[in-house]
């Protein structure tokens, strides 16, 4: 090869490169807008709300004055409507997943099911508040509730659970699933003994997500008629005498962490705007901590599985 | 059933036809005759319906909606025809273990693979257990190279160690005959003698199919060799005559590497 060959070779790749170049710094400039934009969301919130961070917020009820006003029936009202949707939507989500996974038969009834779970994850949240208003309230007579609120946010994270359980399936590769049926293991044993351990790390990453989802939700809440100025708290899920525990709280009325803040940002006082910064803030963190817990949990599984 | 060297059969492909779900016709009127205790290898080129008679044997094609056997494959000595519809799939895949084309260990530990097959039997005792790993281990020549770590992860293994290690697996719930498809073509020189001597012995206690693609391979190990041609057999008959002195003129011709 001559030099002028060589040379035209070399601009060949010099040129090429350039779209490599280009697209980084393209990459980049995104991906730091998106990144920037919610770092002064969140510093914002906390430049608003910082007089309130102390332990007082978090054990105080609602209150007229400002100052005294915390997020206790708040934070507790959350965890407890999360706990309910975890036990419902996690239980449902991954069985239905598995199902049309493993043991569908595929057709157009499976086609039908896949496009309607699809379209779910992207039906808008406020449209799960009114059918649970027709269909726990009423119809069922749950009523307002932390079981209400539980469930309807329980059927707003299903269909996260659900595509990110079969996601989580099909990676697995078809010749670790046929090793484990050439030694004689029946369906089911595939499934508890494989499938789900190696699906694992997607799974929990997609309730995770689900669960980051649900707690920020609002529009389904109210629509459901949680109460927004709560100042007591649920009977305790857990009693002193036999059995020690108790359901009692489901039936209880409750608020949940967007509430609390919708109803402080909805007050003329700039002392309530403070409150409402704080909470905003607690709940990008909580947001934050649940997703990096998920990134956490998915490096640990993938380190241990290889296939 | 006695041959006239005195060798049993132990199992007997008849009239075997094959059809994927898309209704192509993979395997047409194939009739072969499996010795106990030898070692019959199944060649042929690309596409030839070797690895799909191979997974007959143990029903793998039952995992897929669609497709269709015809036929018989009888397992002797009971007389069973391992595809009949009465027949469960998982009870033939008990009886007819398989290692495949690339090392398929389970991300569990190394103990846990070998073990899965007697989890799978309901077998929980865990000094029987043990027992068997060790003796699948040992029967797959991998006893000592693992013995001290039997709780590492699988993955930890070279390649041709996982594929001695997913041989133990198949080793250990005790089967009648082992398929191997093409076990060799993922690993090293080394790698592959290992797997090869390591059939030989296996050779001793058990029936072996193998697929494989390594016509010196088929030459080194088999007793009997059996050449397909798109989906046909062509010829079947002991690995020297079909080496040295094949009856049909394809045969010949794919032998001699005149095609394929």
């Amino acid at each position: 090869m001559d030099n002028r060959e060589l040379n035209k070779i070399r601009t060949l790749i010099t040129k090429h490169k350039r779209n490599d170049y280009l697209f980084s710094i393209l990459g980049m400039f995104i991906v730091a807008s998106l990144a920037i934009t919610l770092l002064i969301l969140f510093l914002d919130l906390i430049f608003d709300g910082y007089p309130k961070f102390g332990i007082d917020f978090f054990t105080n009820f609602p209150s007229r004055r400002p100052d005294a006003a915390g997020i206790l029936s708040a934070w507790v009202g959350s965890a407890l409507v999360l706990i309910v949707t975890f036990f419902v939507a996690v239980p449902l989500g991954v069985a239905a997943g598995v199902y049309l996974e493993e043991y569908s038969k595929k057709g157009i009834l499976a086609d039908l099911i896949e496009i309607n779970v699809a379209n779910l994850a992207g039906v808008p949240s406020i449209i799960y508040g009114l059918l649970a208003l027709g269909l726990f309230v009423y119809e069922f007579g749950l009523g307002q509730s932390i079981l209400t609120a539980g469930l309807t946010l329980a059927l707003l994270m299903l269909p996260i659970v659900i595509v990110s359980t079969r996601e989580a399936i099909r990676a697995i590769p078809i010749h670790i699933r046929e090793a484990a049926f050439a030694v004689g293991a029946t369906k089911w044993q595939v499934t508890i003994d494989h499938i789900i351990q190696y699906s694992m790390g997607g799974i929990l990453t997609g309730i995770i997500i689900g669960l980051a989802r649900a707690i920020g939700e609002t529009a389904p809440v109210i629509t459901i008629g949680a109460l927004t100025f709560i100042a007591f708290l649920p009977p305790s899920p857990i009693s002193e005498t036999i059995p020690f525990i108790n359901f009692e709280w489901l039936e209880a009325g409750f608020t949940v962490l967007p509430i609390q803040m919708f109803n402080w940002i909805s007050r003329p006082e700039h002392a309530f705007h403070i409150n409402a910064a704080a909470t905003g803030a607690v709940i990008i963190v909580l947001t934050l901590v649940m997703n990096a817990f998920a990134i956490k949990i998915r490096y640990n599984i993938r380190k241990k599985i290889k296939w | 059933m006695i041959n006239k060297k005195n060798e049993t059969i132990k199992a007997e492909a008849k009239n075997f036809e094959f059809f994927y779900a898309d209704g192509t016709h993979a395997l047409k009127n194939i009739n072969l005759p499996i010795y106990e205790k030898r070692i019959t290898a199944l060649i042929g080129p690309s596409g030839c319906g070797k690895s799909t008679f191979l997974r007959s044997f143990n029903r793998m094609h039952d995992l897929y909606p669609g497709n269709k056997y015809k036929g018989e494959i009888i397992l002797y000595p009971d007389n069973t025809n391992i595809l009949a519809k009465k027949v469960d799939p998982i009870e033939v895949r008990m009886r007819i273990s398989m290692v495949f084309q690339k090392p398929n260990p389970f991300p569990k530990s190394i103990y846990e693979n070998v073990a899965y097959g007697l989890r799978v039997r309901g077998e929980n005792n865990k000094r029987i257990v043990d027992e068997k790993v060790e003796e699948a281990l040992k029967g797959a020549s991998l006893w000592n190279e693992v013995k001290d770590r039997l709780q590492d992860l699988a993955f930890n293994l070279s390649g041709g160690q996982q594929q001695r290690l997913c041989i133990a697996r198949a080793l250990a719930t005790d089967p009648e005959i082992i398929l191997f498809d093409e076990p060799t073509s993922a690993l090293d020189p080394i790698a592959t003698v290992n797997i090869e001597e390591l059939m030989s012995e296996l050779r001793k206690k058990l029936s072996i199919l193998i697929v494989t693609h390594n016509m010196q391979q088929a030459a080194r190990i088999s007793d009997y060799t059996a050449y397909m041609y798109l989906g046909e057999m062509v010829e079947f008959d002991e690995t020297d005559k079909i080496f040295t002195n094949p009856s049909k003129k394809k045969t010949e011709d794919y032998i001699t590497g005149k095609f394929g």
